[in-house]
């Protein structure tokens, strides 16, 4: 065979051959050099977004280790969800659900519900959405205060069948021009109130340190 | 071209890759939103067109011509990629922010124009001033157009700019419009083709002062400006 093809031919796979191969050299000890600050950046930054909810001098636990994960389907359909327990001296605090509501107008929104030991929301947070810039986006505590009308309410305050924005018959406000991304955020953190009333033990029960938090990368 | 001085001005005005080349335009307009995340663009993109320019120019004589294209693309992919990592370990929240464009610099055509059309034929110092200049004028214009669409989208300038700066500078944001209803259109896609196009026609207009008053300093001279781009 070597006779058909060309000695230019095979001189330029190999130089393609050896640029390929220092290329991703380089890019690999980049990759080493900064896996473990890259890590860390992660770590700080959902940490970041937990104290918004629930500031650091209500828990003493290491919270991001402190964690489990209800599988997909019991209470988020299709995605587990991460729930980071908070506890004082032994006691718990309050419980975070990592969750998403699926039926966003752009796609899934993933957020943060923290919800007190007593019932009550500590606090809500979105963490990721696709909604649209100007109406949807909205549920976003930098666009609106609107997200902050959770804080204190809980499965009695409204009753149940008040856990909907307005136009569904519910006590909580939508945006004029947008009804789909609060309805979703509503329905999600009223799904976490349920569960977290149903399975209340399961929720706080503490279990072995998971060796490394694990956290989503930002999407690409 | 060799001379220096003309590399910096090609790359800043006369052959600038967003206003003349229209190069790169995808993550011009889309980034472009608010002063810091065009300013974050810029300056990843500008790494990133000194680090392949002055590697290609390095290697421009082990490259044989058949393969000069993929080993560019290699080049280019490798810098990207290590410059995506050290983003996201150093500067976290842009890279979060910035997102998949980071990874877009790869297939930004200035990029690759510069390498094939000026790195592979100049020497290291000439090549990797070329690159600065290019980003340079790159960044320049992110600046501006975001600039600009911040404030008239917002009604503020520089907000978010401890993403870049730091702790210091998160008191860096002016709020010129104080209750500023917001002009959305600015903020979105659209607003960045009218602002593009505004900002091109008023550097038009510019070099078309600059040439009149050229040739009526010195009728019959061919003013150096009306050379075109080179």
């Amino acid at each position: 065979m070597k006779g058909v093809i060309d000695k230019n031919v095979w001189v330029s796979a190999v130089v393609l051959g050896v640029f390929g191969v220092v290329g991703a050299t380089g890019v690999a000890l980049t990759h080493w050099l900064t896996e473990a600050r890259i890590e860390q950046a992660y770590v700080a930054e959902r940490l970041k977004q937990i104290n918004e909810i629930l500031p650091k001098g209500r828990y003493d636990n290491d919270l991001l280790r402190d964690v489990i994960i209800v599988p997909a389907g019991k209470l988020c359909e299709k995605v587990d969800v991460t729930v980071y327990r908070a506890r004082r001296q032994g006691k718990d605090v309050a419980a975070i659900f990592e969750t998403t509501a699926p039926n966003g107008y752009s796609g899934p929104i993933r957020l943060l519900v923290g919800v007190n030991s007593d019932g009550s929301i500590a606090g809500v947070r979105v963490l990721e959405h696709n909604e649209t810039p100007g109406l949807g986006d909205r549920i976003e505590l930098r666009k609106s205060p609107w997200v902050l009308g959770f804080n204190g309410k809980s499965l009695g305050e409204p009753p149940l069948a008040r856990w909907a924005v307005k136009r569904d018959g519910g006590d909580f406000d939508q945006f004029t021009g947008a009804t789909i991304s609060p309805r979703a955020v509503t329905q999600a953190v009223r799904n976490a109130l349920l569960y977290f009333a149903q399975h209340r033990d399961e929720v706080f029960a503490p279990v072995a340190d998971k060796a490394s938090p694990a956290i989503e990368k930002h999407k690409y | 071209m060799n001379s220096y001085l003309e590399i910096l001005k090609n790359g800043l005005w006369k052959n600038n890759s967003g206003l003349v080349q229209l190069l790169g335009l995808c993550p011009l307009l889309a980034v472009s939103s608010t002063a810091i995340n065009g300013f974050g663009l810029g300056f990843a993109t500008l790494v990133t067109l000194v680090l392949s320019n002055t590697i290609v120019s390095l290697i421009r004589n082990f490259i044989r011509p058949e393969v000069r294209i993929p080993v560019f693309v290699l080049v280019i992919a490798s810098v990207v990629t290590a410059i995506d990592l050290l983003l996201n370990a150093y500067f976290h929240e842009l890279h979060g922010i910035l997102g998949i464009f980071i990874p877009l610099i790869v297939t930004n055509c200035v990029v690759i124009a510069r390498a094939e059309a000026f790195a592979s034929k100049n020497t290291v110092p000439h090549a990797a001033l070329d690159g600065f200049a290019m980003g340079l004028g790159f960044t320049s214009l992110l600046v501006v157009l975001g600039s600009a669409r911040e404030l008239v989208g917002q009604g503020t300038l520089f907000s978010q700019a401890n993403l870049i700066f730091g702790d210091i500078a998160a008191n860096w944001r002016i709020t010129v419009f104080h209750d500023y209803p917001g002009f959305l259109i600015a903020v979105l896609p659209p607003g960045a083709f009218f602002g593009l196009g505004i900002l091109i026609a008023i550097k038009n207009i510019i070099d078309s002062h600059l040439e009149k008053r050229a040739t009526a300093a010195a009728p019959g001279v061919v003013a150096e400006s009306s050379a075109g781009t080179s």
